[in-house]
């Protein structure tokens, strides 16, 4: 007969160190699935949630307790405490194959993006036309004409029915996706080409009336789309600026080459605080709670094969986004991530402080976006020097580097359930990683030429890329 | 007189009808009348060789036209949109042609091993012991000539201590001793004070180097924990070279330029 197995008290805690019932005796060698088990009955929800525990804050229960407790060296006698955290219920699966390769554009696709539901998929491209495409079909739909020069970035507004594209030209058109005509006037303003645009948030504003811009003249601008004007003019930048984001707290955050971060008020106008620490131009800014604010009210997890509109009055909109954003966000405010030249990205909390958080060291060449996981747990830099890597997104911890392409990473993107992440670089080819093994998934050659552009739809289910050989291509299962 | 000048003669004579002038302007504004009414009668050979000519003489006046309507100076081509369509993270930055790239890797590596270093002042002139060392003559009938002074501005450390003044053979003044250089860093196109740690090297002489004397063209180490530049590893680089573009002697402060 096998002696007695070795037992252990094991407090449960979830994420913000609220701590989950009572301490509880388990055997040494349970298994992550019993625990899942043990831990969803002291939840006492309707449907069991996928947990992934951790022990001592980083490392995370793989085969069983006794693996992670003989690394770790703790004591038996204490009661352990072991972080839950939930994990998404849907699954998204990786993308196997290119379905169809668009052509029609005449030039270089430079973005691509996804509208909020996954229903439309539009390109902006150096043809400047920016091309509206079914995703059904998987054909051309619109063709809006109206830039005169390199159409730069395009951007969604949260409720999915407003584009809005910036062009080299320092012009700003407004499109309508179902009949790919422009909506209102063309904004002018800014002297220089644009480089960034972002929409007020769906639970700030359900009407979606306010963007704003970042150009190279160093100036951001509110435009207020229903007028057709430009609301505010903040200046306060030497240089470019790079980048600007509109968060959830009716804060906005600006990136520039002149080596700041600069916070501003939105409904004023006033700069708050400016954010001192780089030594190169500061290239991206990644807001915590970029991907809630992205897709508004839609929740991936309510996606259907065929992407449906979203329905209901403002009020109900709002409310649901709300909603959202509350849980995404939690108790602590928005965490702001910079990526600079200086090869190296710095954490802020823009909110409350004007020190950064953590420095996150360890790229050897400049890096070009950082994005956070749609959980906001997880944060991953793409650079230069042709890896990605993977830090905590919540205290700015080094968990891994994926290797793999050969030349500069140009864009990531997650999947909306955090596991994998899709990267497009100069290389011609787009990898998926498992972000949990930190191996690479699949690979995904196809291009011709480098790929300027990477996307996943919200609702999991296709990946669109564009590059420099003209042509649109859309991965799915 | 020849032959054909009594015309020429006569109106040297006798001068000009006095509607002349008249006249002539007449005649000149009736000659496309006068040519066109000739194109229309002709007929036969002599009809196709004038339209031939006729012809060609139109397109020379149609081209002449146009060019005198044509500006000199040239126009912006508002049509076309230029190509190379980039996005917006690569707009500021020089993209490199795949080609040069591995032109470049193996320059690289062939100026490592020779052991040469790019500086932004390649060539410098060389400044002779008279210019920069002064004779001074010590001794009771000043006739002993050992001792030298420094007359460029120099670099001495932190613990610098004199040599006892009766043994000391390189005397480096006070009012030409500089702790601090203005160093510009040649990307960010900022300039920064910054506090000098050490002469690396003097183009002139090893002798210089070993004095601290700082003239144009010498290495310096100067301390950039200033910057908050960081490595791969996450140390803080606080020491960086420079290259002085002045002459400081002259100037009264040390510019240099960072080597990135």
């Amino acid at each position: 007969m096998s002696g007695d197995v070795e037992r252990l008290l094991i407090q449960f805690q979830d994420e913000a160190g609220e701590v989950l019932g009572s301490p509880f005796d388990v055997p040494l060698d349970i298994t992550p699935d019993k625990l899942q088990l043990v831990c969803n009955a002291l939840l006492q929800k309707e449907e069991p949630v996928p947990l992934a525990f951790f022990v001592g804050g980083e490392a995370e229960v793989v085969e069983s307790l006794r693996v992670c407790v003989k690394a770790l060296g703790a004591e038996t006698e204490a009661v352990l405490p072991v972080v839950y955290q939930p994990q998404a219920v849907f699954r998204v699966r990786a993308v196997a194959r290119c379905t169809s390769s668009l052509q029609g554009h005449t030039e270089a696709v430079i973005s691509t993006a996804f509208s909020p539901t996954g229903r439309y998929l539009a390109s902006g491209s150096g043809d400047t036309t920016v091309r509206f495409w079914d995703l059904t079909t998987e054909t051309p739909q619109h063709t809006s004409r109206g830039h005169s020069h390199w159409v730069l970035n395009i951007s969604w507004s949260p409720d999915g029915r407003k584009l809005a594209s910036g062009c080299k030209n320092s012009q700003i058109c407004i499109w309508d996706p179902v009949t790919g005509h422009q909506i209102g006037k063309t904004l002018t303003g800014h002297s220089k080409w644009i480089t960034w645009i972002s929409w007020e948030p769906l639970h700030l504003n359900p009407e979606c009336r306010y963007l704003a811009s970042s150009s190279k003249d160093g100036s951001v601008r509110v435009w207020d789309v229903v007028l057709g004007r430009c609301e505010r003019i903040l200046t306060g930048h030497t240089q470019s600026v790079t980048c600007v984001k509109w968060g959830g707290d009716g804060l906005l955050y600006s990136s520039s080459q002149d080596r700041t971060v600069k916070v501003w008020r939105a409904n004023d106008g006033v700069q708050c605080r400016t954010l001192q620490g780089h030594a190169h131009w500061v290239n991206t800014l990644a807001l915590s709670t970029d991907y809630v604010l992205r897709t508004g009210a839609f929740e991936p997890a309510d996606a259907t094969i065929n992407p449906q509109e979203q329905t209901g009055s403002l009020e109900e909109l709002k409310e649901k986004a709300l909603q959202r954003y509350n849980k995404v966000r939690g108790v602590a405010p928005e965490r702001l991530v910079s990526g600079s030249d200086d090869f190296t990205l710095f954490m802020w909390n823009p909110a409350e402080d004007k020190k950064p958080v953590a420095r996150l060291t360890g790229h050897s060449a400049l890096v070009n976006q950082v994005l956070f996981s749609p959980d906001t747990r997880l944060l991953a830099s793409a650079s230069f020097d042709k890896s990605i890597k993977i830090w905590d997104g919540r205290t700015g911890r080094y968990i891994q580097s994926l290797r793999g392409h050969v030349s500069a990473v140009y864009q990531v993107a997650w999947s909306a359930d955090s596991r994998l992440l899709v990267s497009g670089s100069s290389d011609s080819t787009l990898k998926v990683w498992d972000v949990k093994t930190g191996k690479l998934h699949t690979d995904l050659p196809g291009h011709a030429d480098e790929v300027f552009a990477v996307d996943w739809s919200p609702d999991g289910q296709r990946v669109a890329s564009g590059g420099k050989d003209k042509c649109l291509r859309i991965w799915r299962r | 007189m020849p032959q054909n000048e009594h015309i020429e003669l006569h109106r040297k004579r006798h001068g000009q009808r006095f509607d002349y002038q008249e006249r002539k302007r007449k005649r000149e504004s009736r000659e496309a009348h006068d040519r066109s009414h000739k194109a229309k009668k002709m007929i036969g050979l002599k009809a196709k060789l004038y339209h031939k000519q006729r012809h060609s003489e139109k397109i020379q006046m149609k081209k002449t036209l146009k060019m005198h309507e044509q500006r000199k100076t040239k126009q912006k081509n508002d049509d076309k949109t230029p190509e190379g369509a980039v996005p917006a993270y690569l707009l500021d930055r020089e993209g490199q042609s795949r080609a040069k790239i591995l032109s470049n890797m193996i320059k690289q590596k062939r100026k490592e091993k020779a052991g040469k270093w790019e500086v932004p002042l390649p060539k410098v002139r060389a400044q002779g012991e008279t210019e920069v060392l002064k004779v001074i003559r010590t001794g009771k009938r000043q006739k002993k000539a050992w001792k030298r002074m420094v007359t460029k501005v120099c670099f001495v450390g932190d613990n610098f201590t004199r040599k006892p003044p009766k043994y000391e053979r390189f005397i480096r003044p006070m009012g030409l001793r500089f702790k601090k250089a203005h160093v510009t860093h040649p990307e960010l196109k900022a300039t920064f004070c910054l506090p000098i740690l050490g002469v690396k090297k003097n183009p002139s002489s090893p002798l210089y180097t070993t004095l601290g004397v700082i003239t144009k063209g010498t290495v310096i180490e100067v301390n950039v924990s200033e910057l908050g530049l960081v490595t791969q590893g996450g140390k803080v680089i606080w020491g960086k070279y420079a290259q002085v573009t002045n002459n400081p002697e002259n100037d009264g402060c040390i510019n240099a330029v960072l080597l990135v």
